[in-house]
């Protein structure tokens, strides 16, 4: 299933295997994925309570995005490959998620290592 | 017929049975991928792990994350996105045939890396040095609270097994770089760059959480 198709989209041309990206798409990542990481830090001084692991974690989804969807070459992939990388990210939102719907509930607080 | 990749095309995809090129390099593809898949959920769990911990003591978490210098995680945050960036533009030279290129940005991508190991030996040294590593029996002391005590186990193991696959995927990219200078990729055949950059860009995701989790957030 190769695709033949040269003709002329913003986004680069489809070579026969995987797809071709111009140069300044990774360019601009970078610079993204930089001024992202200054303004995590810069954020990360103001006490926002709860907010502060929201914020945080919303700001590195979104770097981690990017690097999937344009490093990585996700966002031209093909579905199964899609499947692939979704499905750990729902798993692992059932542990997580299942872990704090059942531990916060009981008496007893997580043991301590015995170190 | 022999088994091995009988390869008439000294640039071009290995003869691959019961596939075409096209198909294998898919399959390639997919298989790294499943792979990431997996090191997702390896991280994951101890990701889960950390925010229980940290939900449940979440004084002494906050408390024990100020030991972290935030400038060399964050350094760190930045060497390995560039190193990323450098994967990602070694991979599309070898789309385009460039061996030569294939090789200097896969070099800068190691040279990063090398670099975050230098800044990582300069952390865990200096935490040494301030008695906070595991089997310090001095560690083990009432000021130091069993929950104070399970940031660090936590953030050992973390980047720890992080530095690990950092050091897996320098390995990785080396060989990937001495395939390049032997000149065996092409517009038809690159798998191996592609396949070892996906690798990388996993290396990179999983630092992009783990530092603000543990520096800045604790």
């Amino acid at each position: 299933m190769s695709h033949n198709d040269h003709s002329h989209n913003p986004e680069g041309h489809n070579h026969e295997l995987g797809h071709v990206l111009p140069h300044s798409v990774y360019l601009k990542v970078l610079v993204t994925l930089l001024v992202l990481t200054v303004i995590t830090v810069w954020v990360a001084q103001y006490n926002f309570g709860n907010w502060n692991i929201i914020v945080a974690m919303f700001v590195a989804s979104i770097k981690a995005a990017l690097v999937a969807l344009f490093f990585m070459h996700l966002k031209y992939e093909d579905p199964f490959t899609w499947i692939y990388a979704i499905i750990p990210l729902f798993l692992l939102f059932i542990l997580i998620g299942g872990v704090f719907l059942d531990n916060p509930f009981r008496d007893n607080p997580i043991p301590l290592p015995m170190l | 017929m022999s088994h091995h990749a009988e390869v008439t095309d000294p640039q071009g995809p290995p003869h691959v049975h019961h596939m075409d090129s096209t198909t294998a390099y898919q399959a390639a593809k997919f298989g790294m991928w499943l792979f990431l898949a997996t090191e997702i959920l390896l991280f994951g769990g101890l990701f889960c792990a950390f925010a229980l911990f940290r939900w449940t003591y979440l004084e002494e978490f906050h408390h024990a994350s100020k030991h972290l210098n935030v400038w060399m995680g964050g350094t760190n945050t930045i060497v390995l996105i560039i190193s990323s960036y450098f994967a990602a533009m070694a991979v599309d030279a070898a789309q385009h045939g460039d061996n030569k290129k294939v090789v200097r940005n896969l070099t800068v991508t190691i040279i990063c890396a090398c670099g975050f190991l230098v800044i990582k030996y300069f952390e865990y040294s200096s935490k040494y040095h301030h008695g906070l590593f595991p089997l310090n029996p001095e560690f083990n002391s009432p000021e130091f609270n069993k929950a104070y005590q399970s940031f660090f186990a936590l953030y050992y193991c973390m980047t720890g097994l992080h530095a690990l696959h950092v050091i897996i995927g320098m390995c990785l990219l080396g060989w990937v770089i001495s395939l390049a200078r032997k000149n065996r990729f092409s517009g038809r055949y690159y798998t191996p760059v592609e396949v070892g950059a996906l690798y990388w860009h996993l290396v990179d995701l999983i630092w992009i959480y783990l530092f603000p989790l543990l520096y800045l957030v604790g």
